[in-house]
């Protein structure tokens, strides 16, 4: 085997493992909603190709209101879906909308865009 | 910033006073820009920063004044919000088909002309490739690009990363090849170039793409049918006289004129007139059913014949088509179990796929002996583009939301991908006999006159006396009398006997209507009737001798009839092969004769209202997969007990059912209708996630050449693309089949 073959082996293996590694095993930082004077805990979600941030912890218990400011106007993301809130948002194209709800035990609810590509998770506390 | 514009009534003012104070409570509330309010109108109109604050806070703002405020209907918004996204997904799609179009033509163009041997390889000719290129990348390709580096940002990964990547790569690679190919030709390589791949790819993506969006339209048409039923304005009877109104201003209460060939506006009670009011868009019922002072009416379904007016019941967001338009979307946001595992695949699809492009890479280039970095190149960038996350990202909601939609069509309201699953695997179908095998109402059957008499006489007489009485058997007496028509004469010296029967004087005469025990206390012989007597109990029903001045005059029955439907609906269960159990309260006699009647093969009667849950878990014990059918109030625990509650409603109750699957017509044809429509729907689902998986299954090894060596296959990119395109937009195609379902 000639010194590019290995070159092209070793290469392609260490970028494997950071794609996995990047993917899988990197940390996503969680963004914290916060908590407005009413006690409503707010957050903006920037929809643009994803959900930006695209994990959210909230507090058990209390309102949660999610602005979603859709940034485009690829059909892909015109809904959000919270599935286990039975919530369905439709989101007008350069507009903000809010999707309001209380969740009420600890858990990690995941929510999608209409067609489940889009993810993001929402982690109550 | 953006002012919203949001105009709602307001209630309760009286002068200029009133007016000036809501005005001014809500300039005063926080992200109001301008307010004005109408004491004429009665009605406020609000200009304010939807950021800053909502609809129900700025009616909370008036309610705190002390004056009455609502929001207003709430089906105009879901009108206005389908208009809004029906013209976001046109500038869409005809977005995608324009930079699908002309991607593909240029792209065409280019491989015409390098087939043609225009040049192919001199280096002025790939510099304006490389420019060409680079433009329809930053045109048509941007969003791919864009949308791939923003989820790249947040550690993940979809489709965009995929074609980001292919085409990426291969442009980079061609791009290196014409600005420095002497790099490639001292190690002896041919300086590839892969333009035309790249821009046929973008093309075909895009027109698949743009295949698709029109197609996921058609989804959620059903749902939007049901959003644009509600008209826009009402005929409303105001100080006198008729005035249009917007619908948002119409109240509870309000007398709606509704004139032949009209759709009715708002739910409503009939107070004058009669017609035939055609339901079907909301209950699937094709026939238009009667309507008269005291039946009620639905918004959004259409008067067919007369003139009716009704009193304004529920409006908004409460009317029954915004319930149910607010049950599909949520039904339509639920998840269906079948998704869990295309969710389970598709969180790691695309690293891993990432992963394997580069194993390719690596494979062909240690063991390729010629240009070995050419091969490896093309076959890495075709697993990129084949394989599709789409498609089975697309295999179950796509379905879910097709069959939910028509469901809803067929009066069928199915609440959520769950339910719908469960209603295709139960086998055993448990139904409660009063209301929902039967009518629910009892109803005089059988009029038996002695010689002397004739039916109206006895009829007449007998309605005459029980119109003193509060007995619910007594009442089906009456409405049989008025509904042929018979004056009601005057009851005195009127006397009830619990268990018994009554008895009064009718115009002179002492009538008795009553059992054997009743006559024979009054020392009447029922001898002449007590056969017929026998024969109708035999039959469930329920026989009453009538007497006149001391002697026996006739007989009369009374019953819960079977539903003209249920019979029917019973066979169609059994074709499915369900096995039918029907559940009662009432005596053995009248449940085996309504089992008979139908052709129920199992009946459990003479139950105690807790004895149903418990006879559906018994059978849940036997391993039974069991839907129970019955009334979503009083059954709510049954429906709640059984692995699949269908609540069987009709008109104004519909949306406020317990249940799992709401029925919107009382007939039981409809429920065989739900399970097969899921059945079929779980069929399409596991096609659906049947094909997209073999597809990649499939599709990716052979795009990494495994064929290779055995056929010498390999497949290019642009084939690639082409597979892509097609796998996602057959698998929408495939769910939109259940529209046709019926």
């Amino acid at each position: 085997m000639g010194s590019d073959k290995w070159t092209v082996l070793l290469g392609g293996i260490a970028a494997i493992a950071w794609v996995l590694w990047y993917f899988f095993l990197a940390r996503r930082s969680a963004a914290r909603a916060t908590a407005a004077a009413s006690g409503t805990q707010e957050i903006t979600v920037t929809v643009r190709g994803g959900y930006d941030p695209a994990e959210i912890e909230v507090e058990a218990g209390r309102p949660v209101r999610l602005w979603f400011d859709r940034q485009e106007t690829s059909g892909c993301s015109e809904e959000v879906v919270f599935p286990d809130f039975k919530l369905r948002r439709f989101l007008p194209p350069q507009q903000k909308t809010a999707v309001e709800f209380t969740p009420q035990k600890a858990g990690e609810h995941e929510f999608t865009c209409g067609m489940g590509m889009l993810r993001g998770k929402l982690i109550v506390r | 910033m953006t002012a919203t514009r949001l105009s709602f009534p307001v209630t309760g003012m009286s002068c200029a006073a009133c007016q000036a104070h809501v005005q001014h409570a809500l300039e005063q509330a926080p992200g109001v820009e301008q307010a004005s309010v109408n004491l004429l109108l009665n009605s406020a109109s609000v200009a304010y920063d939807p950021s800053l604050t909502t609809p129900q806070r700025l009616i909370e703002a008036v309610r705190a004044t002390g004056y009455g405020a609502e929001l207003p209907a709430a089906i105009p918004d879901l009108g206005q919000e389908e208009a809004v996204r029906e013209r976001a997904a046109q500038a869409e799609f005809r977005e995608l088909r324009l930079k699908a179009g002309v991607s593909l033509s240029i792209g065409l163009g280019v491989m015409a002309l390098s087939m043609l041997g225009v040049a192919a390889g001199q280096r002025l000719t790939a510099w304006a490739l490389l420019g060409v290129t680079g433009l329809v990348m930053l045109w048509a390709g941007r969003h791919f690009y864009q949308r791939a580096w923003s989820a790249f940002r947040h550690h993940a990964a979809d489709m965009n990363t995929l074609i980001a990547l292919g085409t990426g790569a291969a442009f980079l690679f061609s791009a290196l090849a014409t600005v420095a190919p002497g790099l490639f030709l001292r190690r002896g390589m041919a300086p590839e170039l892969y333009y035309e791949a790249v821009i046929i790819i973008l093309a075909l993506i895009l027109l698949g793409n743009a295949l698709e969006a029109r197609a996921k339209r058609q989804t959620s048409a059903a749902l939007r049918s049901l959003t644009r039923l509600q008209p826009e304005i009402a005929r409303v009877v105001r100080a006198g006289s008729e005035v249009e109104l917007p619908l948002a201003e119409v109240r509870r209460g309000d007398i709606v004129v509704i004139r032949p060939g009209e759709r009715i506006p708002v739910d409503g009670l009939v107070v004058d007139g009669s017609s035939a009011v055609d339901e079907s868009m909301v209950t699937g019922e094709s026939i238009p059913v009667a309507k008269a002072a005291g039946n009620s009416v639905i918004g959004g379904t259409i008067n067919t014949t007369g003139l009716l007016r009704s009193r304004a019941t529920t409006l908004g967001a409460e009317s029954v088509l915004a319930r149910i338009v607010q049950l599909l979307r949520e039904a339509q946001g639920s998840r269906a179990p079948l998704a869990r595992l295309a969710d389970r695949i598709s969180a790691v699809f695309v690293p891993v796929v990432i992963a394997l492009a580069i194993t390719t890479f690596v494979a062909w280039y240690l063991l390729t002996g010629q240009a070995p970095l050419i091969r490896a190149f093309t076959a890495a960038v075709s697993v990129l583009i084949i394989a599709c996350p789409c498609a089975m990202g697309l295999a179950v909601p796509t379905a879910m939301m097709v069959a939910t939609g028509r469901g809803a069509e067929l009066g069928l309201l199915i609440k959520g991908g769950e339910a719908l699953e469960r209603a295709g695997r139960i086998d055993t179908i448990v139904l409660d006999k009063t209301g929902t095998v039967t009518a629910g109402r009892p109803a005089v059957t059988d009029l038996v006159a002695l010689p002397r008499w004739n039916d109206a006489e006895l009829l007449g007489l007998a309605a005459s006396l029980e119109t003193a009485s509060e007995h619910p058997l007594a009442g089906a007496i009456v409405q049989e009398a008025k509904r042929r028509g018979l004056p009601l004469l005057g009851v005195e010296s009127f006397r009830a006997l619990p268990g018994r029967g009554a008895t009064g004087s009718v115009a002179g005469s002492t009538v008795v209507v009553g059992n054997e025990p009743m006559l024979l206390e009054a020392g009447i012989d029922p001898a002449a009737l007590r056969e017929a007597a026998t024969r109708l109990a035999d039959q469930g029903r329920t026989p009453m001798f009538v007497a006149v001045d001391g002697a026996l005059a006739g007989l009369l029955a009374v019953a819960d009839p079977v539903r003209p439907t249920s019979p029917r609906a019973i066979e169609l269960f059994r074709q499915l092969g369900l096995d039918v159990f029907m559940l009662t309260g009432d005596q053995r006699r009248t449940a085996e004769a309504v089992a008979r009647e139908t052709g129920i093969a199992h009946v459990v009667a003479e139950l105690l209202p807790e004895g149903k849950v418990a006879e559906i878990r018994r059978l849940k014990q036997e391993g039974r997969v069991v839907a129970m059918v019955g009334d979503g109030i009083n059954d709510a625990p049954a429906l709640a007990a059984a692995d699949l509650g269908l609540a069987m409603g009709s008109g104004a109750d519909v949306a406020a059912q317990a249940g799992d699957v709401v029925v919107m017509r009382a007939d039981l044809v409809p429920v065989a209708a739900a399970v097969r429509l899921s059945r079929r729907t779980i069929a399409v689902m596991r096609q659906n996630l049947f094909w997209a998986f073999v597809y990649n299954v499939i599709g990716i090894p052979v795009a990494a050449g495994v064929l290779y060596p055995a056929f010498g296959l390999l497949l290019s990119p642009v084939l690639a693309s082409a597979a892509m395109a097609l796998s996602s937009v057959s698998v929408v195609s495939n769910s939109l089949r259940l529209r046709r379902f019926r």
